[in-house]
């Protein structure tokens, strides 16, 4: 109970003990945050540091970035690697697929440019030509501790989230501009 | 024991999408699977979605600059894939290579061996249920990559071999290093074998599945392990030495069923084979004759224009016979590079072995054959 009480922002402790008062945005806020759960969703090379970021080493799981292999069960997608056009489709399909709130973290200089591709024809020159991309992290590949970073940033952004003002973590995703057409 | 009726148990086919998100096709390879009850009927491999136009994009850089995008080819051996590009480019160009960065080369070749058959290793695991091997697998693999990380502070990718030799010697205290992984990974063998190679559970999943004949594998020009495990004796290091293989001392595992487990076991014992490459190197290295400090080959310019010729080189990298054919134009940028990527070949064979097994054992073989979708659709 101490973790939930030291991260709740606005937290009362009533005299006596037993009861504490907080707002629902800090509660809701604060589950958000410390289950992150992306979907198992390796396209190319950042993949593997992906893979090396779950692992002994890095551990993600002490974050509460636990890995699901269905989008359904999906909070965030890590767009790990370069997307071929011929990818775009499906991706554009399990984007759809994961349950609102949904974030997406574009991993590598290809999901966020084309990278090394960036004169290929055969490559989409970055995710966010089709899906809405919550945080970029720049590298080729970036490293585990960068994914980690990338992946603070995304609470921090999560920690701003208003339920009276919508679901979405910025003004424009409240506004329902997240659905694609 | 009753009969059963066949009439009775027939039913209607299903047609099952296999990818491409799905966490046991290592990247994005679709199947297209015809399924009847439990039984595979008919399984296409669907390759392409992660095609990057990779051999058209070498058209469009320097020779120096097209190494970059050798190591996105296949990413978990990355050094493999520089190594057979710079052979290929030095046989174009007629550039010698200095003795040290030969065996430099061959180093970190091996060790990129072992890390690359950890990760087999570990998702291989995870794809049969067991995760814990996963665990042990990238704690060794970190290992490895520290030492990379050493040498040219890449990870996973890293262009430290260059056209004409290494970008850099090995740095203070890296040997020392490298010796005590070594030392420190050998007996690990042993305690994956008793993580996984004899888990019962492991072994029902794997033994007599993925039945691939010696003769069926050299039809369909499988190379690497996947070949070996099906007990046909080729291997590159053997039967084409490159860089300074003929002079050190090892043996090329061989499989006797080539079924899945035989396959997996090849890689397990190749990494035993890797680590004493590794220690022979390092011996040689820690001498005075290959001179320290040598490791790129003199007056080898930023640009430069290899006459009207084509070469093909080639290495045994971690998943089979890697090749580069080049052709020069006589210009500053190849005239068409092609790579024979073995996972691309290595994944045409699933179309007849993949007929009549049990739609649990799609992710078995296919785990066996250990393929990488950056070589296969490239």
């Amino acid at each position: 109970m101490g973790i939930v009480l030291d991260n709740l922002s606005k937290i009362e402790n009533l005299p006596g003990g037993g009861i504490a008062l907080a707002t629902s945005d800090s509660l809701i806020n604060w589950a958000r945050t410390s289950s992150v759960w992306p979907l198992t969703f390796g396209l190319a090379c950042c993949a593997i540091e992906m893979m090396a970021a779950y692992a002994s080493r890095f551990d993600f799981e002490r974050m509460g970035v636990f890995p699901r292999p269905t989008p359904r069960q999906a909070d965030v997608m890590f767009v790990a690697g370069t997307v071929a056009k011929k990818m775009a489709d499906p991706i554009i399909r399990i984007y759809k697929q994961m349950p609102e709130p949904k974030f997406v973290i574009a991993m590598g200089g290809c999901a966020n440019c084309g990278g090394p591709f960036y004169d290929s024809y055969s490559v989409v020159k970055g995710v966010d030509k089709i899906i809405p991309v919550d945080v970029y992290l720049p590298g080729c590949p970036p490293r585990p501790e960068a994914l980690m970073y990338a992946v603070i940033k995304l609470q921090e952004k999560m920690k701003k989230m208003t339920v009276k003002g919508g679901h979405g973590a910025t003004p424009l995703q409240a506004a329902g501009s997240r659905k694609l057409v | 024991m009753t009969q059963e009726t066949p009439a009775a148990l027939k039913t209607d086919q299903m047609f099952i999408n296999f990818g491409p998100q799905h966490p046991s096709t290592h990247g994005v390879l679709r199947i297209a699977l015809t399924v009847e009850g439990e039984v595979v009927i008919k399984g296409d491999p669907d390759v392409g979605f992660l095609h990057r136009g990779m051999e058209k994009l070498f058209e469009a850089r320097t020779y120096p600059q097209a190494l970059v995008l050798t190591d996105r080819l296949d990413y978990t051996s990355a050094m493999h894939n520089n190594l057979a590009y710079c052979l290929a480019v030095e046989r174009l160009a007629g550039i010698q290579v200095p003795p040290r960065a030969q065996y430099i080369r061959v180093l970190v070749a091996e060790l990129n061996r072992i890390a690359s058959h950890l990760v087999f290793f570990g998702t291989f695991g995870v794809d049969m249920g067991a995760f814990t091997p996963f665990l042990y697998a990238f704690r060794e693999r970190e290992m490895i990559l520290d030492l990379f990380e050493m040498l040219c502070g890449g990870r996973l990718l890293y262009s430290y071999l260059r056209i004409g030799g290494v970008s850099a010697d090995l740095p203070a205290g890296w040997t020392e290093k490298c010796r005590e992984f070594v030392n420190f990974f050998k007996p690990m063998l042993g305690d994956y074998d008793t993580l996984l190679s004899g888990n019962p559970i492991f072994q029902s999943r794997t033994k007599g599945v993925g039945f691939i004949s010696a003769e069926k594998a050299v039809a369909w020009g499988l190379s690497g392990p996947a070949l070996r495990g099906s007990g046909v004796n080729y291997d590159v290091r053997k039967a084409d030495p490159y860089c300074v293989y003929d002079k050190l001392n090892f043996t090329v595992p061989l499989g006797t069923n080539g079924d899945c487990f035989d396959r997996y076991y090849c890689r397990m014992r190749e990494m035993g084979q890797s680590a004493e490459i590794v220690l022979q190197c390092l011996d040689a290295l820690s001498g005075a004759e290959p001179t320290p400090g040598e490791v790129i080959a003199k007056g080898v310019p930023k640009m430069f224009k290899p006459a009207a010729a084509q070469a093909y080189s080639h290495v045994e990298a971690s998943r089979g016979d890697l090749g580069f054919f080049a052709v020069s134009d006589g210009g500053l940028n190849p005239y068409r590079m092609h790579v024979r990527g073995p996972s691309f070949i290595n994944v045409a064979i699933l179309q007849e072995i993949l007929v009549g097994c049990k739609i649990a054992d799609v992710v078995a073989i296919l785990g066996s054959l250990d393929i990488v979708l950056g070589e296969v659709d490239r």
